[in-house]
This record gives structure tokens, C-alpha cells and sequence, in this order.
């Protein structure tokens, strides 16, 4: 009797045991993400894509973006400002390793800050680091660094990914292979598939919970829409939104819709006629019936914009209606311009479903005010090199992801083309100033000018709609920088 | 004649081809609705006496996507067939006619250029010039070359040897008289039923490579292109691409079937087999 009972005991306790097992919370995750990056090295390309797989997760900064778009303390866990606004000080963490075993203190910072200001630096946003006047290693655990003028972004700026802490003994292999500071370290990229990523055990800061974190690469919406469906992969940090009701009354998946940094633009070549003359932008602008849009392209997800500024910043001003969807008003306008039966132009589509999408409907809603559009459809390459550096195109369609990236329009060197002496000294005041009520009042001016002058098409802020497994937690719902933040996602029962 | 409409296969596969032919170049001078014509606020409906079979995800009409589809795949799969047998008929011809090196090199670089399906082909030609209905046509047409010269050496040959082309040959004609005057005449029923079959291949990769992106561009649109902007759409929406598979499936199985039939009503050797079968 006394045996059976034991017998049972034990057959419960192997039951349970193997319940235990099968019921633990798994600890690895398997996000799908649509575009595979070019390199891994966030200060060596402009790309997303690198920061989504990277940022936060492989490489740190001194300071990090919050998922509220804040400056926090990473790296540097203190700093102090001079009175004059031109010298940070700041105060590094201590018992920081890279993940080659290599250990982290204010050379690694000088290293990483000269390398980006070197003649043959490949970072991305060389201008955002332009006003470093020097870095100076004050102590191992002390950093100082002189700016040439007071920049209200700097803490900003060096949170970004293009300005992540390296180290000179692995630098030169960060692309293919990162060796940062962060709570995740490389394991392997299978070229054309996925990254692997694991936690990294002796990490400075708090550990993650996952052990384990693999990016997967799936540029189609149908093959995305089947691995989640099928549980290959655990969540998409942004899934297109035109099947998104294949998830929404399923009760396995949850959906996080949230804002981007990416204000969705018509990029007009402000240097070519007829786009200098501002009749005619003005006449664009008036074509444009962004609800349309929005619900075509977004299916209602995006928010309208009016100039180039994310809606959820602290200093956006709603300009939607500067220039109201008026098909009569932009004919008017363009027969003032001098183009009563219309023009034709080009329109340069990159491969995003926004772009594709979008510029058919554009092109449908020019049609009605007798501007022809012709589509061409570009990969991103080409994209880069016809309209991003040699400006050869009348229009595209194109997503704008970086955060307060605004002061883009003062360089006339831009591929907008847009050369306003104005408007380049308000940025250049705007940079200089760190008094936040002033900054405000700046940027609003700066917004105004901008939808005015109709520099470029405002359509919509481009959306973020996560889907992701129900028991997942702690991943960001909105997307203030670019990056696919790892540190604090975790799964619950 | 009355041989061939007895033919009930021939009888179907004509009438199916020639109304999605006609619908095809209705299409040209009226659609229902503009296929330019983006309207969001309709998108998605259900078919209905308005839209037949529906709208789709950019609010076109549906009925009218297809039949502008149809003829952008007809005229791409039609110019293909144009190029192919352009080329590749006097290729084989010059080789039946010639013979000795003149065909070594035409059946190398048939093989060669077998080598290379189309899709290959197109994305060489994407790559040098973008992605385009005119790639479409030049990788599918250059594909069909050799196809042609194989089909036009294959007929030459067996009618080289009979004693007409002798007694030509004796009257003083040329090569290119003989290839011309009396060769061509006679393979040409096998041209027709070869560039019927072709025709059917053509609508299916003109399809083919319009899904993957590199065949015709929007605003334009084609069955190929209808199914790639439904993909995403499918367990939402299977209408979307129910509709242009089954156009596709629909015409390339009417070409086929008039193109088996056109070769049992002209092809003499055919006939000529088909009779005795029917006498057995």
C-alpha cells in the first residue's frame, strides 16, 4: 500500500515535473522584420534596418532614447553641462566589458567619437557630431567633451545609433561582426535569413530576460502573415496594415499600434522647374487628400501631418489645413503658375508599400488637376543613388525616419533642393538654443515655414503596428528612434 | 473546314480565346470604370450590379482590371510570339535550307539560348534597363526563338526531300528562293499551331514575371500583376485572386486547347494519320 502511494507520489511528481517543463515561460524569441540590413555596424550606414537589429541591443551609447523619445543615462551614468553650454562632462559606468571580453572606459569614448569625425569616417550623420570641438579623456571613468557652439540636441545626438560606444580593438569588424557593450551579443548572421543574438551574461546593467533573440527576414506581407500564423516567428515590429485584420480577432496575437519617427513625404526637386515656382507646390498641396491616403495606404492607421514633424513631439503644430484638399483651388494655382492644361513628371517609387501604393493614389489625384505622373518603380539602391545623391528625379514618395530631423531642410545640398537663407539661420538658432520654451517657440516658426513654402508633399506620419504574440511583454509600442529595443521584453503565462 | 468545327475541342478553345481576345481590345476604347480611377471609399466591395466581380484593394473596378489585364498579357505574349517566330523561323529555315554549318550554329545557339529560361532572361534584361512590360516581351520573345527554329527546321527538312524542292532546285532557285517560296508555305500550318501553344506559354509568363515584379509596372496592369497586388490580401480577400487565376487558367487553357485542335484540322501528316485511325 505504503509503495503504491509512493509509486503515485513519484508518477505525480515525473507528471508535474514534465508540466513544469512544457508550461515554463520559453525565454527565446523570433521577431520578423521586413528589410535585412546592409551591414551591422549602426555607425556605418543610414540604414534602419541596422538599428532595428542592433540598436540597444548589441551597442550602447552614453546616452540612450527612451521608448517616450527621452534622453536617459546608458554608458555615461552622469554628466554635467557648463554654464556656457559648451563642455559636458561626463561620468562613465564602471565594470563595462565589451563582448569580446575587452573592457570599456573614456578611451573607447575618444576612440569612438574621433573615429566618427575622421576624413574617412563612413558614419551616416557626420553633421550631427560636427560641433565636437574635442574629447578629452579626463580620467578612465571621466570624459569631457567641448562643443564649438551651445547645441540643444547633443544629449540627443549622441543617444542615436550613429553615435554608439566601439572599441578600436574590434571596430574594424563591426560590420559583419558587432562587438558592443550591450545586454545582447552577436552570434551569427546567416546572410539572406536571420541574425542571432544572445544574451550576454556578464552584461553591466540589468540582465535581459530572454536568452536568446533571432531577427528573421521577411520582406513579403503574405510570408509574414503565414509565419505568424504558423508560430515560425513570435512577433513583427511592423507588420503591413493591409492584412492586419487576419489578427485582430485573434485572441493568440495582440496588436500594438504606435507612432514612428517617420513623417511620410512627396520629395519634390524644390532646384527643377517647375517645382521651384511655389504656385505650383502650392497647387500640389492642394491635391493632396490625405484621408484617401491615409486610408488607402495605411488603411487609417497614419496621422495627417503639415509639415515635417512627428505629431506626438512635444512641439508639433497641427499645419494640416495650411493648404486644404482643394482640386478646384489647385487648378486655379496652376493656371496662375502658367500651367492651365497641367505638366507631366516623374515619380520615383522606392520598394515600400507605402511608395507603390501611394504614388498610384497620387498619381489617380494629380490626374484630377491635370498633372501626369509617370510611375517608376526603383530598388532601393537605385533610390539611393538617383534621387538621394545625384537628385535626379521631379518626385518621390519616401518615409523620413529619423527623430527631429527638421534642421535637413537648412543643408540647400539636400536632395529637396530647398535654399532658404531664412530658414537656415532659425535652424542654426534653433541648434543654439537650449532654453526648452524658446526651442519650442523656434521649431513651431520652423514647421510654418516649411508647410508655407510647401517644400515638399505632407502626407502622413507612417504608423507602427506591431504583432506580436500575446504573451509577450515589454516590447515598444512606439518607435521614437529607430530600433527593435530587446532589454525589457519578456514573456508571461 | 467542315473537318475542324466538327472538332469539338477546336470549336471551345477558339470561342474561349477569341472573347477574351474581344474583351481584351473592348478594352482599349471602354471600360466600365477608368482602371486609373483609385476611389479608397469603395474599395473591397462585394460583387454586385455595379461591379461584377467586386473592387479591389485601391477601389478599381475589377471587371475592367481584367480586361485591361488581359490585353496588357495578350499583346505581351502576341509581340513575343512576333519576335520569336520573326527570328527563329528564318533561323530554322536558313539551317534546313543550308545545312552543314549554317544549321551546326543555328541548333548551338538554339541550345544556348534553351539554356536560359526566360525568367533568367528577364531579370538580365532588369537589371540593364529596369523592370518593364517591354522586358517582359524581349525575354519571352527571345526565349521563343529557338522554339521557332527547331519547329520551322524540323518541317523544312521533311519537306526538303521531297521531289518538288528537287525539281526547284533543278530549275536553278536558290537557297533562300527554295526556303521561301516552297518550304515556308508548307511548315506553315505548323508555325500557326506552335505560335497558338506559344501564345498560351507566353500569357503564363508574362503572368510569371509580372508577379515577381519585373514584368509590367502600375499604373499599367496585367493578370500577372493583379495576382501579386492581391497576394498580401488572400485570407482577407481570396476574391482578388480567385479572379485573375482564373482568367489566366481559363485562357491558357482555351489557347491550348484551339492550338491541339488547329494541328489535328491543318496539319496535313496529322490529318492524314487521323484519318486512318478514324478508317482502323
Amino acid at each position: 500500500m505504503g509503495k503504491t502511494i509512493r509509486v503515485a507520489g513519484l508518477a505525480m511528481a515525473l507528471v508535474l515535473g514534465l508540466a513544469g517543463v512544457v508550461y515554463a515561460a520559453p525565454s527565446e524569441i523570433r521577431i520578423g522584420v521586413a528589410l535585412e540590413p546592409p551591414v551591422l555596424d549602426p555607425t556605418a550606414g543610414a540604414a534602419e534596418a541596422i538599428d532595428i537589429v542592433v540598436y540597444q541591443n548589441v551597442f550602447e551609447g552614453l546616452t540612450q532614447i527612451d521608448q517616450n523619445g527621452a534622453v536617459q543615462p546608458d554608458l555615461a551614468e552622469s554628466w554635467t553641462i557648463s554654464a556656457d553650454g559648451l563642455t559636458y562632462t561626463f561620468k562613465l559606468q564602471a565594470d563595462v566589458t565589451f563582448h569580446d571580453g575587452t573592457s570599456f572606459d573614456a578611451d573607447d569614448v575618444k576612440y569612438s567619437f574621433d573615429r566618427i569625425k575622421a576624413p574617412d569616417s563612413l558614419n551616416a550623420h557626420k553633421e550631427f557630431f560636427a560641433d565636437i570641438e574635442s574629447v578629452t579623456v579626463v580620467d578612465p571613468l571621466t570624459v569631457e567633451i567641448k562643443l564649438a557652439k551651445p547645441s540643444g540636441q547633443f544629449l540627443f545626438d549622441i543617444g542615436r545609433g550613429d553615435a554608439v560606444i566601439v572599441a578600436p580593438e574590434s571596430s574594424a569588424n563591426n560590420a559583419t561582426d558587432p562587438i558592443g557593450t550591450g545586454p545582447f551579443s552577436f552570434v551569427r548572421w546567416d546572410k539572406g535569413s536571420r541574425v542571432v543574438l544572445e544574451r550576454y551574461e556578464p552584461y553591466w546593467g540589468k540582465k535581459a530576460a530572454l536568452s536568446k533573440a533571432t531577427y528573421v527576414f521577411i520582406s513579403d506581407t503574405a510570408a509574414m502573415t503565414n509565419a505568424l500564423l504558423a508560430g515560425d516567428i513570435d512577433g513583427t515590429n511592423n507588420f503591413s496594415a493591409e492584412a492586419l485584420d487576419v489578427f485582430k480577432a485573434d485572441p493568440r496575437f495582440k496588436i500594438l499600434v504606435g507612432t514612428t519617427e517617420g513623417e511620410t513625404l512627396l520629395s519634390t526637386n524644390n532646384k527643377k522647374p517647375p517645382f521651384d515656382n511655389l504656385k505650383v507646390r502650392q497647387a500640389m498641396a492642394h491635391a493632396i487628400d490625405r484621408k484617401a491616403l491615409i486610408d488607402g495606404v495605411t488603411y487609417g492607421y497614419g496621422v495627417p501631418i503639415g509639415s515635417h514633424f512627428a505629431p506626438h513631439h512635444p512641439y508639433y503644430v497641427d499645419l494640416t489645413n495650411t493648404y486644404p484638399y482643394d482640386p478646384e483651388l489647385s487648378k486655379a494655382l496652376l493656371a496662375e503658375a502658367g500651367y492651365p492644361d497641367g505638366f507631366s513628371a516623374t515619380l520615383k517609387l522606392p520598394p515600400v508599400a507605402y511608395a507603390r501604393i501611394g504614388g498610384q493614389i497620387i498619381a489617380s489625384q494629380f490626374a484630377a488637376i491635370g498633372i501626369k505622373l509617370e510611375l517608376i518603380n526603383v530598388e532601393w539602391a537605385q533610390w539611393l543613388e538617383d534621387v538621394y545623391a545625384n537628385h535626379d528625379f521631379d518626385l518621390t514618395i519616401v518615409s523620413h525616419v529619423e527623430p527631429f530631423d527638421i534642421g535637413n531642410y537648412a543643408n540647400p545640398n539636400y536632395y529637396f533642393g530647398y535654399d532658404n537663407p531664412d530658414f537656415q539661420a532659425l535652424i542654426e538658432t534653433l541648434n543654439g538654443t537650449t532654453d526648452e520654451v524658446k526651442r519650442k517657440v523656434l521649431a513651431i516658426e520652423a514647421q510654418t515655414i516649411l508647410a508655407q513654402d510647401a517644400v515638399n508633399g505632407y502626407l502622413f506620419e507612417l504608423p507602427q503596428i506591431g504583432v506580436w504574440n500575446a504573451k509577450i511583454e515589454g516590447q515598444w509600442q512606439n518607435a521614437p528612434i529607430e530600433g527593435v529595443v530587446l532589454k525589457d521584453v519578456h514573456w508571461v503565462d | 473546314m467542315r473537318g475542324a468545327l466538327r472538332h469539338p475541342s477546336l470549336v471551345l478553345g477558339l470561342t474561349a480565346s477569341g472573347l477574351f481576345a474581344v474583351l481584351a481590345l473592348v478594352s482599349l476604347v471602354w471600360t466600365p470604370y477608368a482602371i486609373a480611377d483609385i476611389d479608397i471609399g469603395r474599395r473591397f466591395l462585394g460583387p454586385s450590379l455595379n461591379h461584377w466581380f467586386g473592387t479591389d484593394n485601391l477601389g478599381r473596378d475589377m471587371v475592367s482590371l481584367i480586361m485591361s489585364g488581359t490585353l496588357t498579357s495578350f499583346v505581351v505574349a502576341a509581340l513575343a510570339v512576333g519576335i520569336g517566330a520573326g527570328v527563329g523561323v528564318p533561323l530554322g529555315l536558313a539551317a534546313a535550307a543550308w545545312g552543314g554549318v549554317v544549321e551546326w550554329a543555328v541548333l548551338r545557339l538554339s541550345d544556348f539560348v534553351f539554356a536560359f529560361p526566360a525568367i533568367i532572361v528577364a531579370i538580365l534584361i532588369t537589371t540593364l534597363f529596369g523592370p518593364s512590360a517591354i522586358n517582359a516581351i524581349l525575354a519571352i520573345g527571345i526565349f521563343n526563338i529557338p522554339v521557332f527554329a527547331r519547329v520551322a527546321r524540323g518541317g523544312a527538312l521533311s519537306i526538303k526531300t521531297l521531289d518538288f524542292v528537287a525539281a526547284a532546285r533543278l530549275a536553278g532557285l536558290g537557297n533562300w528562293a527554295i526556303a521561301f517560296r516552297h518550304l515556308l508555305p508548307n511548315i506553315a500550318s505548323l508555325i500557326i499551331v506552335q505560335g497558338t501553344i506559344q501564345l498560351s506559354l507566353g500569357i503564363l509568363a508574362e503572368a510569371g514575371l509580372s508577379y515577381i515584379g519585373l514584368g509590367t509596372q502600375p499604373p499599367a496592369t496585367s493578370l500577372g500583376l493583379l495576382l501579386r497586388d492581391a497576394q498580401s490580401l488572400f485570407l482577407l480577400h481570396p476574391s482578388l485572386s480567385l479572379v485573375p487565376g482564373l482568367a489566366i487558367v481559363i485562357i491558357v487553357v482555351a489557347l491550348n486547347l484551339a492550338g491541339d485542335g488547329l494541328r489535328d484540322a491543318i496539319d496535313p501528316r496529322l490529318k492524314q494519320q487521323g484519318g486512318t485511325g478514324v478508317a482502323s
